[in-house]
Parts: structure tokens; sequence; C-alpha cells
């Protein structure tokens, strides 16, 4: 066997088969060739990936150093800085930061699974295509416009339903003392909400639509109603799709500058008085509403300050990862 | 704890387009009925008009008559997500729930009638469940397991289980072997032989050695053409069917001439 099987060489050949080896040669070279390029292209793109995060990563660090090492008198002569040290300062942006992202990502997550279930197992065809447009046009309004629309319109909207809301559930510390306008940090999070849901909303309409046909019929085969299918078939096959997409939704509302800029009025403080303005402010804002009139040092601390918002944004990814792949077992993937 | 199926003149729609003409047939209780036939002769849409799965596709609707055990199927009042927890069916490609273990998996339609079950109760259902499917002792020590850690056959049993731990009046089966391995299909068919003495089963099947071995009663669909409608040709005992069919059609099929 192992004789008959040795490659044959173009040329070795005595007749006519040689032309078929070497045009055989040619075709495998050249699939060869593409397919180096091939893997050389994307690896590289890969690469490139890592490279951009290393030099952002990078210049966030020397660039914040500077403030990281530099003593509280330094700190202290920077006209807007509060506390002794870079940490001490981010400490009540994250919590803001934060505290906005989780609230917009409560307001966001069951008004958009809700959307994205409508429109892949309720609504007749025509009139979920229409819906989908419509919720992906959202995506596209500039964030600016958010927060025109935020600032202008939505807090006189909301003023009364805050109004009753700090009336009926003021003895709960959260709703506590509303005071008008409504410049506070759940004003904040409903606009913050309205532009991560669309892409929440879209990740999640094409999870569920992704939903086995198989698993759907076994559901409905055993007396399931439609609700009862989505439950049991629909929900937990799309499980990791919605938390990856909340978490997309997440990062959009942890770095969103404008819309938070326009609406908050901004504060220094680990509160949880959600209806009192002058309490909170994010990471992205302050960065955008400090960075005009800074130089030297403070100029440091800012960019320290989105070194933190770089890290957490990491962190919140990891988290969203492990969670995925705890369950991965259980998945509709295998 | 098993019910007789009576159908008369039906036809099965998609939109315009007639599917399947004119059936008329009685599906004994406590026997297995076996549906055979070219592919796209529409018995695998009969079989899911009698349980109401056809309805799911947009547009399918039904004209005729099915009676179980004299009450209408398809009367104006009556639900059918009632049907589907009388005719429990098992699909052609084993289709456990992925996302639960397996004895989620045999519980999932009794969680479905809203039933308050004690964890007694629910572990004496899994086990009785397995057991009826013949998968107990394979899978007695892995129970939290997920469904889809277990192979083909197995998955297909699991099904079954789950099908059955609803308590069905009626089992149908739409080609439940077709997706395994010869022994996994000795399996399938050795569980049809015990469930046949507590259950009313419906089996469609390309096998007809299949048909020979598992059912009483065979019927043989056929269709004329792309397009045109599929019908039921004839219906007999399996022995007699098989030995000797009143139809020419049959006997080609049978005897592997066409199909």
């Amino acid at each position: 066997m192992a004789l008959t099987t040795t490659p044959r060489r173009s040329g070795t050949s005595p007749d006519g088969e040689q032309v078929d080896a070497g045009a055989a040669v040619r075709a495998a070279s050249t699939g060869r060739v593409g397919s180096r390029v091939f893997a050389g292209l994307s690896t590289g793109a890969g690469v490139l990936i890592l490279l951009t995060l290393a030099a952002v990563a990078v210049f966030l660090v020397i660039r914040a150093w500077p403030a990281l090492t530099a003593s509280s008198e330094e700190l202290g002569d920077i006209s807007w800085f509060n506390g002794d040290s870079v940490a001490e300062y981010v400490g009540p942006l994250i919590f803001g930061t934060l505290l906005a992202s989780v609230l917009a990502l409560l307001i966001a997550v069951p008004v958009s699974v809700g959307i994205a279930l409508f429109i892949s197992h309720y609504a007749p065809r025509r009139l979920a295509q229409s819906l989908g447009y419509l919720i992906d046009l959202l995506a596209a309004i500039p964030s600016v416009v958010y927060g025109l629309w935020g600032a202008l319109w939505l807090l006189g909207v909301v003023d009364p339903f805050f109004e009753w809301l700090s009336g009926a559930l003021g003895f709960i510390p959260l709703f506590a003392d509303y005071q008008a306008p409504a410049k506070n940090i759940l004003s904040a999070s409903i606009v913050l909400a309205v532009m991560i849901l669309p892409i929440i909303t879209a990740v999640s309409r094409e999870v569920f639509l992704q939903t086995p046909r198989l698993h759907e019929e076994a559901s409905l085969a055993l007396g399931a109603t439609r609700w009862e299918m989505v439950r049991q078939a629909v929900l937990p096959f799309g499980r990791s799709g919605v938390i990856s997409a909340s978490m997309l939704g997440l990062g959009r509302a942890l770095g969103e500058t404008m819309a938070v800029l326009m609406v908050i009025s901004p504060g220094f403080l680990y509160s949880f008085h959600l209806l009192q303005p002058g309490q909170h402010q994010t990471i992205a804002a302050n960065i955008a509403s400090k960075f005009p009139e800074a130089s030297g040092l403070s100029v440091s601390a800012l960019i320290a300050t989105g070194l933190a918002l770089f890290v957490i944004t990491f962190a919140v990814n990891f988290v969203a990862r492990w969670i995925i792949a705890r369950r991965a077992e259980f998945s509709g993937a295998n | 704890m098993s019910k007789r199926i009576d159908v008369s003149d039906l036809d099965v729609y998609y939109g315009d387009f007639l599917a399947v003409e004119g059936v008329t047939m009685a599906i004994e209780a406590r026997q297995a009925t076996a549906l055979i036939g070219p592919s796209g002769c529409g018995k695998s849409t009969f079989l899911r008009t009698l349980n109401r799965m056809h309805e799911v596709i947009p547009g399918a609707r039904v004209t005729g008559k099915a009676l179980m055990d004299g009450q209408d199927l398809y009367g104006s009042d009556v639900d059918p997500v009632t049907v589907r927890r009388q005719i429990g069916m098992v699909f052609q490609r084993p289709n456990p729930f992925p996302t639960m273990s397996i004895a989620d998996n045999v519980l999932a339609g009794v969680r479905l009638n809203n039933r308050r079950m004690s964890k007694g109760e629910q572990q004496d259902l899994v086990e009785q469940s397995l057991r009826g499917a013949n998968l107990w002792n394979e899978v007695k020590d892995r129970l939290e397991r997920p469904g889809s850690s277990l192979s083909g056959g197995q998955q297909q049993r699991l099904c079954i289980a789950r099908a059955i731990a609803v308590k069905p009046q009626v089992l149908l089966m739409d080609e439940p072997c077709s997706a395994l391995d010869p022994i996994s299909t000795l399996a399938i068919e050795d569980l049809i032989a015990e469930l046949k003495s507590d259950y009313t089963i419906v089996i469609v099947t390309h096998n007809m050695q299949q048909a020979a071995r598992v059912s009483d009663r065979t019927a043989f669909f056929n269709i004329a053409g792309t397009g045109k409608p599929g019908k039921l040709i004839e219906m007999d005992d399996t022995a007699t069917m098989f030995s000797s069919p009143r139809e020419q059609a049959t006997e080609d099929y049978i005897s592997g001439r066409f199909g």
C-alpha cells in the first residue's frame, strides 16, 4: 500500500499524466496562496483589535499617571477638584455612572424583551416588519438629539409623575423628597433607557426568531398556550442572547455623554435619592463638561476618570461572558 | 386511558392549496395504526391535523370531521390547547428542551397544566414515565443533567416519556425513528409494542418493515402528482395490507416498485 500511494511528482510520470499532475499542483498552490492571504488578513484584523485596545489602555495610563501620582495639594489647586486623591474624586462618579446605567437597564430590558417577543411571536408579519424598522430607526438618532428631547420635553412630562411617586412612595428613601425641575438621575436613566432600547430589542428579536421550530412545536404539542410556549421554549433559548444584548446596551449607557450632560444637574455624592437634583454625575458627562477648560494636571485627572470607565466597561463585559458561560451546557447551542 | 378517533371526509388546506383530500378513517383504541406512503403524500400533514398541530402553520385549515370518542376535535368551542393535552405527539427529530434537565423535560407537560405537585409526586412521575419509555435504567443517576447530553435514541425516548407523562388518550408519532440508528430504532419499536396496551398509537413511517412490525392496522396514502392532493388509498389490517392489498398502487408501493 505504502508504495502505491507514494505521491507522484510532475515529471516522473512517463506519459500524459505529467500535465495533469502539474495542473493539479498549480491549482492546489493557488488555493494555498488564497487561503494563506485570507488567514493573514483575518489574523491581521484580529491583532489590530488587540493593538488598538492596548494603545488606548497605554494612552490612558500614561496620560493619567501625573494625576494618579500627584499630591493632594497639587490636586487641590484644580478649581473643581474635590477629595484628596483621584480615587476619592472618581468614586462618586463611578457610583453615578453605574447607578444611571443600571436604572436604564432596569427600565429598558423588560420593555425591549416585550417588544422583541411581540415582533417575533405575536405581531402579524407586516406589522412586525414595520415595527422592526421603526425600532432600528431609534438607534439612528444622535444622542445630542436625545439630550434635547430629554431636557426640553421629557423633564416636563415626568414632573407630575415624579411628584406623585414621591408623594405615594416617599417613605422609601429612593423616592423621597422630589424637587422640581426633574433634573435628576431617574430622568437621565429614562433618556438612556430609550437610547439603549433599539440595540437590546434588535438583538433579542434576532435571538428569539432563531428559536428552533422543533422546540416551539414540542411545547405546543404538550398543550402549551402561546405564552406558555414562549416561557418554555423561547425565553430559555434566548436567555444568553438577551444577556449579551443587555450588556451591549449597558456598554452604551455607561459611555453615554450628551444625553446625561443635558438632562442631569450634577453632584458628587454617594446618594440613592433618585428624585433629587445635584446628587449624581457620570464619568463621561463629567469629562465632557470639564474638558474644554482643563489644562495640565486637570486634563490628567479627567483622563484618570476615563481610565476608570474603561476598566468598568471591561469588567462588565467579563461578568456578562461569565454569566453566559456558566450555563452554556443548558443553552440551545448543543 | 385511550380513545378511538373517527375521521370523515377530512380535507386539509394550506391557504388555498388542498394538501390532503377526503380522508375517512377509523383509528381504533389500544392499537397501533401505521400511516405509510411516499414522501409528500400528506401522511404527516394528516397526522398533525389529529392534534390540531397543523394549525400552527399560518393559513393552514381543515374541513370535515374528526371525532375522538364522539367529541368533535374541531368543534367551535374546542380549544386546540385542550386537544393537544389529550393527544400527545412525538416528532421526527428528537426535541427535548435543551435548557432543561432530563427530569424537568419529563415534567414539562405536567407543569403546563398548572397542577401543584409535591416533590415526591414529581419524582414518582419522572420515574414512572421514564420507566414507561424504557429509559429509566440508563438515566436514573443523571436526572439533573441536560436533556441534550443524551444520545439521539435516548433523546427520542425522553420525548416519549415527556409525552406520556401527561397521560394522553392518544399518542401520535411522526417518523419517530427516521433520525435514529437501528439499535435505537429497535428500542423504540419495542416500546411502541408495550405502549399500545395503554395508548392509542398512530405512527407515520417510511419504513415498511417497521409498519409491518409494530402496527395492527395500516393506512396507505398516495399522491397523483406534484400539486395534487394526497389521498388515503386503502386501510386494512396490517397483515392483510402486506399480503393481499386490494389496490394495485398499494401493492406496487409495498413491493418497492415505486416511492
